[in-house]
């Protein structure tokens, strides 16, 4: 199966990690975080994701971008196994 | 119960979440191209991926709702579930039994029982099996929808109906690899989404000796911190025979060694040494995972002593409801924001054991039961078709099982007793028919058929503490033994019927002839297959090296929190 999971998770947890880091930040201070002893939750919480997030893409089969063209998709199919193990090394 | 206040921030992520699970769905529906890509992913999966999805298929809502209540019940002892039991499991399934079920040419459990045994072993497997996780995929469906009615106000019908849909839409595209994928992203889901919780939590109560103190407020709670050292005939749990027979050896192996629900991703990896390895890389989270369960449950428990005027646990008959733990402490601690991730990852617990069983039942239905009885001799084409149709089939009668749940709750606690009976007696005929050659199809069937009808005898004539129908045990009328608890109780009914499942299998094998030839058992039986030899690169890739690390560390997990 051609799809590398690691690309939609990292995705996903970047998302989130911004969502709930900007709104962290909009909401610096504000009383609702007292439920979490005080503690900032959403920004630590987001910069968490963002980090763990970022780190999925880094080790995805995306290497930066340089094979974008194959994660959309169409030559995938086309590689014989072993040229896909060619590509790895 | 005051509902959740939840807010755009919320809601969106929980929408996000959505459409992630449905993209992998989607963009997995052009590689389906035969039934093995739809039945068995193509074979094809890297072992971190199937290992993860092996564990997060059984992480679902049962697993962090209910160890989660048993921590708060019994503490620490909950550990018994994962460090002796699921993990010498799945070291054993790893190392012995994935060889052969990796190794024959058989596509499920069941059918790895025709191939060693024969037709009537299969169908009776295929049959039960069928019927088991379509129940369980209803009565998670049954869960969410009765949660999300109680925490957030959200209609029943419109609750069940559109988790209902987004499980079948993500399965029907992508099959079992759809299924596969969208459990690693709800693995990692559901730790990120709970870890917040665990930290808030644990710093609330002043960290774990904090929690310790706490919990020595009350005589009833004050030995929650060990796991062994309590442990009595009276425990709830009952003593260390049944905990360690009953629980570590028939349940466990009978549930991680031969349930092919999980089993299902380990025969999905791409080659020999992923399958083994498997369920081995599973092991290492699996063995942290109380940490991120067991630890609310008991961080709850800590606060209901010490009087935390945010923090209260609805009242259910004599005790609390301990099902509600995660979400009451997802409430107090969490603010809007991780509120919404929290709840979210609760809800990708529930689909993620829903698709799990979808998807096993689609296999075993369409190899084991339409190919095989119905309309054998089709097309590739064909069965993909009818596996696709199955996906339909299979989400709407979980729907019909959700509403039985609804109505007849007693229905429910009788079917699931009905499947542990089934279970037990199982794993004696796979450990007989595995490592001996010498058993036959009448041997393990009839064997099955005792052990099941032992567990229902021993069910008769035993009753929990407190029982109060019949479900529970003693419908002979007659009560010879009374268990501490349920829990108690159902590892002993595993023991015996397990014993006579066995007994029953040796006696009927030696008296009835052999019908499979050395030949045609040939990498079926352990005698007859030759050595897996493992040919990763290194040797700490290896299943042995991995499987050794995976014990040592559950041993030292053991000896700390004895």
């Amino acid at each position: 199966m051609g799809l590398d999971i690691k690309i939609p998770i990292g995705f996903m947890f970047v998302v989130f990690g911004l969502i709930l880091t900007v709104f962290g930040i909009v909401t610096l201070g504000d009383e609702m975080y007292e439920l979490s002893l005080g503690k900032n939750i959403n920004l630590y919480s987001g910069l968490g994701m963002l980090v763990f997030g970022a780190f999925m893409l880094i080790i995805s089969d995306l290497k930066f971008g340089k094979r974008i063209d194959e994660t959309l998709g169409i030559d995938e199919e086309d590689l014989t196994k072993e040229a896909k193990k060619e590509l790895e090394n | 119960m005051e509902a959740f206040n939840l807010t755009w921030i919320d809601y969106s992520i929980m929408i996000i979440y959505f459409a992630f699970v449905l993209g992998i769905g989607w963009a997995l529906k052009k590689y389906m191209k035969n039934a093995t890509d739809f039945l068995e992913a193509g074979r094809s999966l890297p072992a971190w991926v199937t290992g993860l999805a092996f564990i997060s298929a059984n992480l679902g809502a049962l697993e962090v709702i209910g160890m989660a209540a048993s921590g708060a019940k019994y503490g620490m002892a909950t550990v018994h579930f994962y460090w002796i039991g699921a993990i010498p499991a799945m070291i054993f399934l790893a190392i012995f039994m994935m060889p052969f079920y990796y190794g024959s040419k058989a596509r499920s459990v069941p059918e790895y029982l025709k191939l060693r045994f024969d037709e009537k072993t299969r169908g009776f497997n295929a049959f039960t099996f069928a019927i088991m996780t379509i129940f369980a995929s209803g009565i998670s469906m049954y869960a969410l929808a009765l949660l999300m009615e109680t925490l957030l106000g959200w209609n029943f019908h419109m609750s069940l109906f559109i988790s209902a849909f987004i499980v079948l839409v993500y399965t029907y595209l992508g099959g079992l690899s759809s299924a596969i994928y969208n459990e690693v992203l709800q693995f990692f889901l559901i730790v990120i989404g709970f870890l917040p919780l665990v930290i808030i939590g644990l710093i609330k109560v002043g960290g774990w000796d904090g929690m310790v103190g706490k919990l020595a407020l009350n005589p009833a709670t004050s030995g929650f911190d060990h796991s062994w050292s309590n442990i009595s005939p009276e425990h709830p749990m009952g003593g260390w025979i049944g905990i360690f027979f009953g629980l570590g050896f028939v349940l466990s192996f009978g549930y991680w060694c031969t349930n092919f629900l999980v089993v299902q991703r380990a025969m999905a990896a791409g080659s020999m040494s992923d399958a083994r390895k498997t369920p081995l890389i599973g092991a290492f989270p699996k063995m942290f995972i109380p940490f991120l369960v067991i630890i609310p449950g008991m961080i709850a428990i800590a606060l209901l002593n010490s009087g935390d005027p945010l923090f209260d646990l609805p009242v259910k008959g004599a005790g609390y409801d301990y099902d509600l733990v995660i979400p009451m402490m997802l409430k107090r601690f969490l603010p809007t924001g991780v509120l919404g991730l929290g709840l979210t990852a609760l809800m990708a617990s529930f689909m993620s054991g829903m698709a799990g069983n979808v998807t096993a039942f689609n296999t075993v239905f369409t190899y084991d039961i339409y190919q095989s009885y119905l309309v054998p001799g089709k097309s590739d084409k064909h069965y993909l078709r009818v596996g696709q149709l199955t996906t339909v089939f299979g989400v709407l009668v979980s729907i019909l099982t959700a509403y039985v749940a609804a109505l007849f709750n007693n229905i429910m606690d009788f079917l699931q007793l009905i499947f542990a009976f089934i279970n037990a007696p199982l794993f004696a005929a796979f450990l007989m028919g595995m490592f001996t050659k010498r058993t036959t199809g009448h041997g393990a069937f009839w064997g099955l058929l005792t052990g099941t009808f032992s567990a229902a005898l021993v069910h008769g004539f035993t009753q929990p503490a407190g029982a109060e129908s019949l479900v529970k045990g003693g419908w002979t009328g007659t009560v010879l033994q009374t268990f501490p608890s349920e829990m108690a109780q159902n590892f002993w009914i595993a023991i015996i019927a397990f014993s006579v499942a066995l007994v029953a299998t040796i006696v009927i094998s030696l008296a009835t002839k052999r019908t499979k030839t050395d030949e045609q058992l040939k990498g079926l039986v352990y005698q007859l297959t030759p050595k897996t030899i493992d040919d990763s690169k290194h040797w700490y890739q290896r299943p042995g090296a991995l499987a050794w690390a995976v014990g040592i560390i559950a041993v030292i997990l053991t000896v700390i929190f004895w």
